[in-house]
């Protein structure tokens, strides 16, 4: 069941990116291109998309969030709070693939439907990028694990 | 703003809420694509089967509005391969580093007034908006 209810959502938030044309790099490129805001070319739907979005799950997640959700045991509420240096150069660097070629990961992979040689190339290059993100940081851990003074042991 | 289609960017944005809160209601889980493709990939995580089944919701759903007449139409992107690569490649890397994309900061986040959050979705969309305004504007497209 849990399944089944995430394909379900899955498909509602494809549905979401493909009604609004967010899966379209041209469409969110007429919205990133702030030239066109003087020119009269620049395009705000992504904001209009944004603005939506964020007032249903605002709204809908202080409805869902004291209630145990129906096919798990609690809600996996983010706990990190920090802004730090990984937070804002992640960020960053996103921002810039983004800007390259106007996908982001949702649209990305929604747009796999389509088979364009283009998209296909940029979701390989991405789950690339995650892999090299985590190999990375497992090999950061355990370097700091080595270095530990002996008889420490990590927080808990 | 001969291309501004506020009307399906309103009806899309509240379905793409509409998905997120239900996940949440369901499932418990925040509706943020690459956490959830992140979980898919690596190999220590857990919860593989509702991950795969959300990415195939997503991919189901223009294969949907194609058969009853509505297809999406071919994404147009960068001639060059190596364009495309390195834009993936920062794109898989900095969601993993800043725990989140367009989804899980910019909608899911900001939606639970997270700062942390908000400061991702300032910086990616600055980043973004100075890239699109060099390549377009200065260097003349890609």
């Amino acid at each position: 069941m849990p399944a089944l209810a995430s394909l379900l959502c899955g498909f509602i938030f494809g549905l979401g990116l493909v009604i609004s044309h967010m899966v379209s790099p041209t469409k969110v490129l007429g919205f990133l291109d702030v030239f066109g805001i003087p020119s009269g070319a620049w395009d705000p739907s992504l904001a209009v998309v944004m603005a939506a979005g964020l007032a249903v799950t605002g709204i809908g997640y202080a409805v869902v969030r004291p209630r145990t959700p129906i096919f798990a045991s609690q809600n996996q509420w983010p706990t990190l709070t920090a802004i730090d240096g990984p937070l804002v150069t992640g960020a960053a660097l996103f921002g810039v693939g983004w800007g390259l070629v106007g996908l982001c990961p949702g649209p990305a992979i929604t747009d796999l439907a389509t088979q364009s040689p283009g998209v296909i190339i940029f979701v390989i290059a991405m789950a690339v990028g995650m892999v090299v993100h985590d190999l990375w940081q497992s090999r950061a851990a355990a370097a700091a694990a080595r270095n530990l003074p002996a008889g420490a042991t990590a927080d808990g | 703003m001969a291309n501004f289609t506020p009307v399906s960017a309103a009806i899309g944005g509240a379905l793409i809420g509409l998905a997120a809160v239900l996940l949440m209601r369901f499932n418990g889980r925040i509706a943020g694509v690459t956490g959830i493709m992140d979980g898919l990939i690596n190999l220590h995580s857990d919860g593989r089967l509702w991950r795969l089944a959300f990415i195939a919701g997503l991919i189901a759903a223009p294969l949907a509005t194609a058969l009853v007449g509505y297809p999406v139409a071919m994404p147009q992107t960068p001639g060059s391969t190596v364009v495309i690569a390195i834009a993936g490649l920062l794109v898989g890397f900095g969601t993993r580093l800043s725990n989140g994309c367009t989804s899980g900061h910019g909608i899911c986040g900001i939606a639970r007034l997270s700062p942390r959050s908000i400061i991702a979705t300032m910086v990616f969309m600055a980043a973004a908006i100075v890239v699109v305004a060099l390549t377009h504007h200065v260097l003349g497209g890609l």
